[in-house]
């Protein structure tokens, strides 16, 4: 072996030495400091693990955009709705007057809120982008109340990690961090644009989370859980879409 | 000064591969990053093949056009009565791990790229090259389907400077920009790279035709590979080694020696004088 080989080979062993251990402190640091998603297993997760932590490190208190009145789109696109389970339909046959939200898990108080005692919290309205996975978008006004202050009025429990919601239409769920859930933008939705939330746009309770994608804001909500981990929970990767095969988090 | 012909001190010595190793290493892994961007790109299309311009737009606007597909999705108006598979998922998952793998790859070459020189003295015009004359030189040799010389494997002429850094330079950067400007996380962080594309649909659009146009580089790039010899322009990329097979008028076939290089610096100067 001639001493430049030599060189060479020491030179891309120390360099295959140091990645080696800078990704192994990096995904010690990545875990301590919650950057690791429900679903990092896999092929996948070391790209899914860089999004997130990515995201969390840059942009965790960033605002989504909000857009002029002017911008309201004339024709939302509510999608497509598998056919109303039987407990649904009888919500919608008396105006979805005995509605309740649960929020339960690992909050002090234990709470369930029915749709006026959501109406007579503070009121927040946001004209924000509607964004499907599939790449279709349209900008409406959303009113509601933050999901931030109806945690914090259960006392959230200081090890809560994540807000696990549920739809009133079965397998139907989805999960975000805390960063997520006590982000002033992420709202219990029963209004749109100066009207009551349709059917067919998640009403009457929908939870907009508009810095991520369309399948992160669940329709039909009536139920929160706060956790400390997600492994509980169904498959453990924090969600329907997820278990379909879909990115937990879906900020990007 | 004849285009293209390297400078006999370029070549370098005799034991310098002809492409740099960091090189060969980034290009294969931009490559197959690229072939994996290429194909989950198209299966995300697949889920809604219509394009608009603007902020929004939906199966109820009118999109700006439609690739006349078959959706992957059954609301999507397409005029067929067929939906195709529901790919997303993974490619989603995928787009973005090799967007991840090729944006680090393309960052740690930018840096490698300055640090050695290799963009200054590899893909910037050549001195005597940086006129329009030497420009459309190149463009009518390759008019008149004239094979490329020997020894115009020891460097890029013109031509295939400019082509480089149009992808490295402004299709990749743009390319990264209008993906990111499709994040709602990125834009709520940075709104500023969305609302100067023009909006998320335009962002959108301008992602798809900036992908057409690399992927255009692309078939240019492997048509050109195959026309001057595809194995060995391949070798070259994968180990290195250039093997010349003509040496002044003489046949050399075999493995490239010290003296066949001096051989061919020495043609190469003497073409120049």
């Amino acid at each position: 072996m001639s001493p430049v080989s030599r060189r060479k080979f020491v030179t891309a062993g120390l360099a295959a030495a140091a990645g080696v251990s800078g990704m192994a402190v990096a995904a010690t640091l990545a875990k301590r400091y919650g950057l690791v998603p429900p679903d990092s297993g896999g092929l996948y997760g070391p790209g899914e693990t860089l999004t997130y932590a990515a995201q969390r490190l840059l942009t965790r208190h960033s605002l989504a955009r909000e857009f002029p009145r002017s911008m309201i789109s004339k024709t939302p696109f509510a999608n497509e709705l598998a056919p109303f389970n039987d407990a649904f339909k009888r919500h919608q046959a008396s105006g979805f007057r005995d509605w309740r939200l649960a929020i339960d898990g690992m909050v002090a108080r234990p709470a369930s809120l029915s749709l006026s005692d959501l109406r007579s919290l503070p009121v927040r309205s946001q004209i924000t982008e509607v964004v499907c996975e599939e790449g279709w978008s349209y900008v409406a006004e959303w009113i509601g109340t933050p999901l931030a202050g109806v945690l914090n009025a259960s006392g959230i429990l200081p090890q809560a990690r994540y807000v696990v919601y549920y739809s009133i239409e079965p397998d139907w769920w989805e999960s975000i961090d805390m960063a997520d859930a006590l982000h002033p933008q992420t709202l219990l939705t029963y209004a749109m644009n100066d009207g009551d939330l349709p059917v067919g746009f998640g009403g009457p309770l929908r939870l907009r989370v508009p810095r991520q994608l369309g399948y992160k804001s669940v329709k039909f909500i009536t139920r929160l859980t706060l956790t400390d981990s997600l492994k509980g929970f169904g498959k453990g990767v924090g969600g329907a879409n997820a278990e379909g095969g879909y990115a937990w988090y879906a900020g990007i | 000064m004849l285009s293209g012909v390297p400078d006999a001190v370029s070549l370098g010595n005799s034991d310098s591969p002809r492409h740099a190793a960091f090189v060969r290493v980034t290009h294969w892994i931009t490559t197959v990053c690229f072939f994996a961007l290429l194909i989950t790109g198209a299966e995300i299309v697949m889920s809604h093949p219509r394009f608009y311009w603007g902020e929004t737009g939906n199966d109820l606007t009118t999109p700006l056009f439609r690739i006349p597909i078959p959706a992957s999705r059954n609301l999507v108006p397409t005029g067929y009565h067929y939906v195709m598979p529901d790919e997303n998922g993974w490619s989603r998952y995928l787009h973005f791990e090799a967007a991840w793998a090729v944006v680090l790859t393309g960052i740690l070459y930018a840096i490698w790229g300055l640090w050695t020189g290799h963009f200054r003295s590899n893909l910037f015009p050549a001195p005597g090259d940086r006129t329009w004359q030497a420009f459309l030189r190149v463009i009518a040799k390759h008019i008149r389907l004239k094979r490329p010389e020997e020894s115009e494997a020891f460097s890029y002429n013109v031509v295939q400077r400019a082509a480089y850094l149009v992808v490295i330079f402004i299709l990749f950067p743009l390319v990264i920009c209008t993906g990111l400007a499709l994040s709602p996380g990125f834009n709520a962080a940075f709104p500023v790279v969305v609302n100067t594309l023009g909006g998320r649909q335009s962002a959108r659009t301008l992602h798809f035709f900036i992908s057409a146009f690399l992927l255009l580089f692309l078939i240019v790039h492997v048509a050109m590979i195959v026309l001057a010899g595809f194995t060995n322009r391949m070798r070259a990329m994968i180990s290195g080694k250039l093997i010349t097979e003509k040496v002044t008028g003489g046949v050399i076939a075999g493995k490239m020696t010290s003296s066949s290089v001096t051989m061919i610096r020495q043609t190469v100067a003497e073409e120049r004088i």
